[in-house]
């Protein structure tokens, strides 16, 4: 906490006179390291402006392709019917805000730059009126994970310069490169951008167990079935006896 | 208290996958069944993705089959010789099930298949051992007289007869190579060790008795499980080891209790908590079929 302080103040420091930018921002951390102990974490985001504005910033993370299927009644039993697949679904989805982004961005803003679940693109392989439900079940299943934050959690101002906030990462966060961008609005536009990565990561002995499952994947699982054996055997030891 | 899986990338209780093994473990001790029809849906339940839960399932097996097959062999109650034929046979059956299984998957609907193959496999043999089973303990209450050790039918005329000395059997070798052949193509579509399956027909099929099944069946299953691991860790990379070890730590001493406590319950008891294990399978699995799903969409990313 105490290295982020002093952060802040250097970035206060630097940020006033530096007339021609409006905004910086930075992470607290741009590497989220996942270990077998990992639980989840938070990085604080934080930064300057020059002036009086809102705050805004959008948080995704890496892209993948994602099929949603609909069960329907056949006769006595549920089967799979129907299903949509949707193109690029970021893994991650968070925004934080200075103020509720109703009041504080306008409809065409928040379209353009996709501030808020509600604007964000997810193209399906079918026409939009076809696709509209599963789009709804996508949202709901990604927030039921916690991947889809759909309350914008709040940026809080120091002063009327300095703001920070906290971007909250469930254990089952995908791994790869996010991306935040940060927005400053006045009157509604958008007056200053700023667009920050976050890797998150195996690191330890997760990621050399990844890689060894990965890269030499025979190997791998042959040394599965000899731990398993063995695993086996120990465990016979102790009632030999018996 | 979490852990995170570096395979499945999820976090999940560490309690919860060490009561889930050794509940697993007590069962292939006591059954002779792997229990990976058990473990795999309840993994599932707890977050672990589908595919990784199959393969990190058959790779616990191993390791409990190992255990399971020590204990029995110990107490003298493994065929390794019929273990070895129907093995033979399971090989070839697995080839063309996963053939098979590879064609159904393009058809499309492959999990309704292998859940409707499920239902219909375990509530019919569940229901036929709990009469069985039913009847032999009400017939040792009123004492009748002694059946014959096993009834000869035109099973017995086939060639190639082996005799297998722990079973007490002398039938041909071509019936548990044909139930091994069966078995392997039901284990390579419904990815399961197919202990469930082999142990009634051992009993009722074979004619084995009751004590050598389940050390025989988890031998045979030691060999089904670990090439499984093998072509899912190269074919898929799914096969978690840090889950597989957590798994194993619960699971090799439930199945040690699961042995001891097998030997203290007479035949007819074994089979008939067995049927009612297999049953209950059964009426979940057609419950899922059947019940309106809390909620009808599903995702899943694409691979």
């Amino acid at each position: 906490m105490s290295r982020l302080l002093a952060a802040l103040v250097l970035l206060l420091c630097a940020a006033a006179p530096a007339q021609g930018q409006p905004l910086v921002a930075d992470l607290s951390s741009h590497l989220i390291g996942i270990t077998t102990s990992f639980t989840g974490t938070s990085v604080v985001l934080f930064g300057a402006v020059d002036g009086p504005g809102d705050v805004v910033a959008v948080v995704r993370g890496p892209t993948r392709d994602v099929v949603v299927r609909r069960k329907s009644r056949v006769g006595p039993i549920w089967i799979n019917t129907r299903q949509v697949t949707f193109k690029d679904v970021p893994g991650y989805y968070a925004v934080v805000a200075s103020r509720p982004i109703e009041e504080a961005v306008p409809p065409p803003v928040r379209s353009l730059h996709q501030i808020g679940l509600s604007e964000l693109s997810l193209t399906a392989d079918r026409e939009r009126s076809y696709t509209e439900e599963f789009r709804a079940a996508l949202v709901r299943s990604e927030a039921e994970a916690g991947l889809f934050l759909e309350k914008v959690g709040s940026i809080d101002f120091l002063g009327d310069r300095l703001f920070r906030a906290t971007l909250v990462f469930p254990a089952n966060v995908p791994t790869g490169t996010y991306s935040v961008e940060i927005f400053l609005l006045r009157n509604g536009e958008v007056v200053s951008a700023q667009t920050t990565p976050l890797v998150v990561s195996k690191i330890g002995m997760d990621a050399r167990l990844f890689d060894f499952a990965d890269r030499q994947a025979l190997a791998y699982g042959l040394v599965a079935v000899l731990i398993a054996v063995m695993a086996g055997w120990l465990a016979s030891l102790p009632f030999r006896s018996a | 208290m979490e852990i995170y899986l570096p395979i499945a990338e999820v976090s999940v209780d560490l309690l919860v996958l060490l009561a889930l093994g050794a509940f697993v473990g007590f069962l292939s001790g006591v059954f002779g069944v792997g229990g990976g029809f058990l473990l795999t849906p309840f993994l599932i339940f707890v977050g672990i993705p589908p595919a990784v839960a199959v393969a990190s399932s058959a790779n616990q097996l191993v390791g409990t089959s190992v255990s399971g097959v020590i204990a029995h062999w110990r107490r003298g109650n493994v065929d390794f010789k019929m273990g070895a034929v129907l093995l033979a046979g399971g090989f070839l059956g697995s080839l063309l099930g996963v053939w098979v299984f590879g064609l159904l998957r393009r058809i499309g609907q492959i999990e309704l298949f292998i859940n409707l193959c499920y239902i219909i496999l375990l509530g019919s043999l569940g229901v036929l051992m709990l009469v069985e089973s039913v009847n032999t303990f009400l017939r040792r209450r009123t004492a009748a007289p002694r059946r014959k050790l096993h009834q000869h039918t035109w099973v017995h005329g086939l060639p190639l007869k082996l005799r297998f000395r722990r079973s007490k059997l002398y039938i041909s070798a071509f019936l548990p190579l044909g139930l091994g052949f069966f078995i392997g193509i039901l284990s390579a579509v419904m990815g399961v060790g197919g202990g469930f399956i082999m142990v009634p027909a051992m009993i009722y099929v074979l004619g084995m008795p009751t004590l050598v099944v389940p050390g025989t069946s988890l031998f045979q299953i030691i060999f089904v499980a670990a090439a499984v691991t093998v072509l899912q860790a190269v074919g898929n990379r799914t096969v978690d080891i840090l889950l597989t070890v957590v798994l194993l730590v619960g699971a090799v001493f439930g199945a040690q209790f699961g042995t001891r406590w097998a030997t203290k319950l007479r035949g007819e008891q074994l089979r008939g908590l067995l049927a009612i294990l297999v049953i209950a399978v059964a009426v979940k699995l057609a419950a899922d079929l059947t019940v309106p799903p809390l909620d009808v969409y599903s995702t899943a990313v694409v691979e």
